[in-house]
């Protein structure tokens, strides 16, 4: 009762201060001063942007539209950008509504829905003068869309890889078995939980530093049952330090669940998953400390690590730990592997749980994920051997051949985003 | 040969302390090494160069914490100096909730040096908000749904240089700096979803990781590590914006000094794992 | 039932933001921004779970005497003592009450704000100092583990060499008189941008089409993991 009463009085203390407090000492407010648009001299030397063109920004939300246009000579280099002005009547009322820096030769301006807006746009250089407008463009109408055309390859990835997934999960579910290659890191798993259980010390399992929103979390956190569980039925204990509060919560009844599977509720302590700071090096001093002083036999670092991963796994390897390391932070993988002795690397990582468990419905989908990237690599090299081909023809006859340059820019436009 | 087995389980405190001696030395004696400047920090150069004086900002993003300062801290310092000397317009924010106190030191370190540049004028510092995500879509709607007020708590409306700034298309170039993968979202959303045209200033260890997106395009330039910021620093020095100290240039003959103190480190291990091993084939006494 | 809704909840609305990922339009739009508000609102309240939790730990370790619970206290006095400045003192901008500290003890705070003090003087050098033993560990993982046990342990010894070198200006140094294609840092560029990105690519792929297929195992129900408890 005295625990949850001190609890709640800081918590009220910590988050309900009065309002009062935060108002601010006198704050000076600066007015905002109307820019004066000076009629400047204009300079016949430059000649007026070209090739206006104007339409409505295409697959937005609306209230937007996309000026064009072709850039003037600059040999000497006085151009700083281009002006842009805008007016609803093509005959007068234009205002300045944007600028546009040098070597640019497109402008999106904030509009309103349904109304036609006429613009036209000239050059100014690095002494404030300006060239002759351009002529003036056609109307424009902003308006929003419904669907995102330049999003169609997405979609088309989408439901293709979808349906590659439905059908190897619905072969696996007839009960063909589905070859899956050693990982050695995850075979390894259930020797350390052994070695732990048998020194009689702890284990310590770190799910990565950052938020539930990161698939290499996700993945940690599956990877946590299986090994709470084995935790559990050997009687071991756990510990699971935490930098995200949302990951703490969502661990802690992971491990809580595994505990109560194992047949072992009992022996489970909220106090194993707990909440250091979320400060990035501050939580990898007190890992380290954790390390230091309790002495794990075995340190799990599974999901998203950074800057961070050298120290944590260092200081572990000091210990004398067994360490199994799992990250997609490709940067961080070199430290780990010099540093552990069993690293898995990337996908592997999202592997894991249909590695584990064995449960056909997810190696069906790891067997579709394959697929994709096969598909992907075919791909990847038809588009290869056409550019080195293309490339061979463009050094002999200085022009590339045709066909070969269509089906690379085919290729290139499914992977535009 | 004991002498070489004893090498290859040498304590490794005697490894820190060599480090330790190797970083300490440089600072108190400099060694002034010559610097070549590389094509992706001479690209972050250009691309701010090319921005107009006082027109559209400069939205420099500070997504790092004190750890990663000696690294970046230089990068904001020069990049400010840069902006500040040309008359280029600079909002700062943090997506990194200690990135907002970087900012903020960044700005008491570099504006006695410029006591005619005014917040709302000429910069603007937006502060912290959370939700990495969420803030860099807001900022392509409108940059008010994210920051209503900047860090003083004035409103943006009530700001001058932001009177015309609604979103991505009215800022000309983020660069980000982060001891993070925040500027994996940067990209993921700034850069694909509202076509901005971006930056970085990363860490060493993690420069190698966004390779790919500077060579596909999607950032314009990178400063890595101390090396980018030290780089940068000669970049502004040699177009005349800045007479300051070189704190990345200094801190760069430590590193050069710690690298060789790696590499003769590597070399003295491999001539002990070979010693020992021969020894070991010969039949000689193990560990004795 | 405990299952179930879950379940379903993670369906509806991963099929519904698969959908608005492909509607540009403002309604679209709305629809996701107010689901991002929800995501931050809830990440909010999660910190005081989070802040419960440290404090029953270590009121735990204090009450059961474990080793090293006099630093409980000090973990716990500066949770308190922060918390108590930044709430009362302000962040950026000082409030009232710093203010009439200042007028009336005539403090002079150069950082405006207590909690920058603490920032500045005590988070800064901490935050440096872990990072910096990198450096430290470098060295001593690089001594132990690069070893030339095999041919491609070699290719990583000598790339490691080269790249090292190249990073540093002494390696310019070393190679100036050269003709320019065998300057280290030319080098050093080239082997970050062509085969250390071609390594890296390799593995960035296998990883999106994993956080695809994870993602959309998730909302298919296939996953449940997350769920605990394994199946």
């Amino acid at each position: 009762m005295r625990n949850r009463a001190f609890t709640a009085i800081f918590l009220i203390f910590l988050f309900l201060v009065p309002s009062f407090i935060f108002s601010q000492a006198g704050i000076e407010v600066v007015a905002v001063e109307d820019t004066l648009i000076s009629l400047p001299d204009t300079l016949s030397e430059i000649i007026a942007p070209t090739e206006i063109n104007v339409f409505d920004t295409p697959n937005d939300a609306g209230e937007n539209i996309t000026i064009t246009w072709e850039i003037t000579e600059d040999p000497s280099g006085i151009i700083v950008g281009y002006e842009i002005f805008r007016s609803e009547d093509k005959e007068t009322g234009y205002e300045i509504t944007g600028f546009a820096g040098k070597k640019t030769e497109e402008f999106k301006n904030r509009t309103n829905n349904g109304v036609v807006y006429y613009y036209k746009v000239r050059a100014k250089t690095s002494d404030g003068k300006f060239s002759p407008f351009s002529v003036i463009s056609e109307g424009a109408v902003s308006q929003p869309q419904w669907f995102h055309t330049g999003r169609i390859n997405a979609l088309v990835a989408v439901v293709a890889f979808v349906s590659l997934l439905l059908f190897f999960v619905s072969t696996a579910k007839k009960g063909k078995s589905l070859f899956i290659r050693r990982i050695a890191g995850l075979d390894a798993l259930d020797e350390a939980v052994g070695r732990a259980t048998e020194m009689g010390k702890p284990i310590l399992y770190v799910p990565g530093l950052s938020s539930m929103s990161d698939i290499a979390t996700i993945a940690s956190i599956n990877i946590l049952g299986p090994v709470a569980k084995k935790v559990a039925e050997y009687e071991s204990t756990i510990i699971v330090p935490n930098r995200d509060p949302i990951v703490m919560t969502v661990a802690r009844q992971v491990v809580k669940e595994s505990f109560l599977e194992a047949g072992r509720p009992d022996s489970f302590n909220e106090d194993m998953v707990f909440f250091l700071t979320d400060s990035q090096f501050g939580f990898a001093a007190a890992v380290d400390g954790i390390m230091v002083r309790e002495k794990p036999a075995t340190n799990l670092f599974l999901g998203m690590f950074w800057a961070e991963s050298l120290i944590l796994a260092e200081t572990g390897n000091m210990t004398g730990a067994i360490q199994i390391a799992g990250t997609d932070a490709v940067a961080q993988l070199p430290f780990f592997v010099t540093a552990c002795d069993y690293t898995i690397i990337g996908e592997e990582l999202y592997a894991a749980s249909a590695y584990l468990s064995r449960a056909p419905l997810l190696v069906g989908s790891l067997k579709a994920q394959d697929m994709g990237k096969a598909i992907l690599v075919v791909v990847v090299v038809i588009a290869f051997i056409c550019a080195i081909v293309n490339t061979g023809f463009s050094l002999t006859t200085h022009t590339p051949n045709a066909v070969l340059s269509k089906i690379i820019e085919f290729v290139q436009s499914w992977f535009k985003v | 040969m004991r002498f070489w087995e004893k090498v290859m389980k040498l304590d490794r405190r005697w490894i820190f302390l060599l480090i330790g001696l190797a970083v300490l030395i440089p600072f108190l004696k400099p060694l002034k090494l010559p610097l070549t400047i590389t094509k992706p920090a001479k690209d972050v150069f250009d691309a701010v160069e090319n921005i107009p004086p006082e027109g559209p900002p400069l939205l420099i993003a500070t997504d790092y914490a004190p750890s990663t300062a000696p690294e970046l801290d230089p990068m904001l310092y020069a990049l400010l100096r840069q902006c500040f000397t040309s008359k280029r317009r600079v909002i700062l924010l943090a997506l990194y909730p200690q990135g907002a106190g970087m900012a903020q030191a960044g700005l008491d370190f570099i504006l006695p040096e410029f006591p005619e540049a005014k917040s709302g004028v000429d910069y603007v510092f937006l502060g912290y908000q959370p939700g990495i995500q969420a803030i860099v879509m807001y900022i392509g709607e409108d940059v008010r749904l994210a920051f209503p007020t900047d860090a003083y708590g004035i409103p943006l409306d009530s700001l001058p240089m932001m009177k015309n700034i609604r979103n991505y298309d009215d800022i000309a170039l983020i660069i980000d700096l982060a001891g993070s993968s925040i500027p994996i979202t940067w990209v993921t959303y700034a850069v694909a979803r509202y076509g901005e045209l971006m930056a970085v200033g990363v860490t060493a260890v993690s420069a190698a990781q966004y390779y790919p997106y500077l060579d596909s395009g999607q950032f314009v330039g990178m400063l890595g590590g101390l090396k980018g910021a030290a780089e940068y620093e000669k970049l502004i020095k040699q177009k005349g914006y800045t007479k300051a100290r070189e704190i990345a240039t200094i801190g760069m003959d430590a590193q050069s000094i710690a690298h060789l103190v790696i590499l003769f480190l590597i070399i003295i291990g491999n001539i002990a794992f070979f010693a020992s091993k021969s020894h070991k084939k010969k039949g000689g006494p193990i560990g004795s | 039932m405990r299952r179930k809704i879950p379940l379903a909840i993670a369906f509806v609305f991963g099929i519904i933001m698969i959908i608005q990922f492909f509607i540009p339009h403002r309604i679209s739009v709305e629809f996701y921004r107010n689901m991002l508000n929800a995501l931050v609102i809830v990440g909010i309240f999660y910190y005081i779970l989070a802040v419960s939790s440290l404090i029953r730990v270590h009121r735990g370790k204090i009450k059961r005497k474990k080793p090293g619970w006099g630093y409980s206290y000090v973990t716990l006095i500066s949770l308190v003592v922060t918390a108590v400045i930044g709430v009362l003192g302000g962040a950026y901008q000082a409030t009232r009450i710093t203010s009439w500290f200042v007028q009336h003890f005539h403090w002079q705070i150069e950082q405006g704000t207590g909690l920058m003090v603490i920032y500045t003087y005590i988070q800064i050098p901490m935050g440096a100092t872990m990072f910096s033993l990198l450096a430290f560990f470098i060295a001593s993982a690089a001594f132990r583990a690069f070893k030339a046990r095999s041919l491609t342990a070699v290719l990583l010894l000598v790339t490691a060499f080269v790249v090292m070198l190249g990073r540093v200006p002494i390696g310019a140094l070393l190679t100036r008189r050269l003709p320019e294609i065998f300057h280290l840092t030319n080098i050093v560029e080239w082997i970050l941008k062509y085969p250390n990105m071609a390594a890296q690519r390799g593995i960035l792929m296998g990883i999106g089409l994993g956080m695809i297929a994870t993602s959309l195992k998730i909302i298919l129900g296939i996953e449940r993991g997350y769920l605990g408890g394994g199946d």
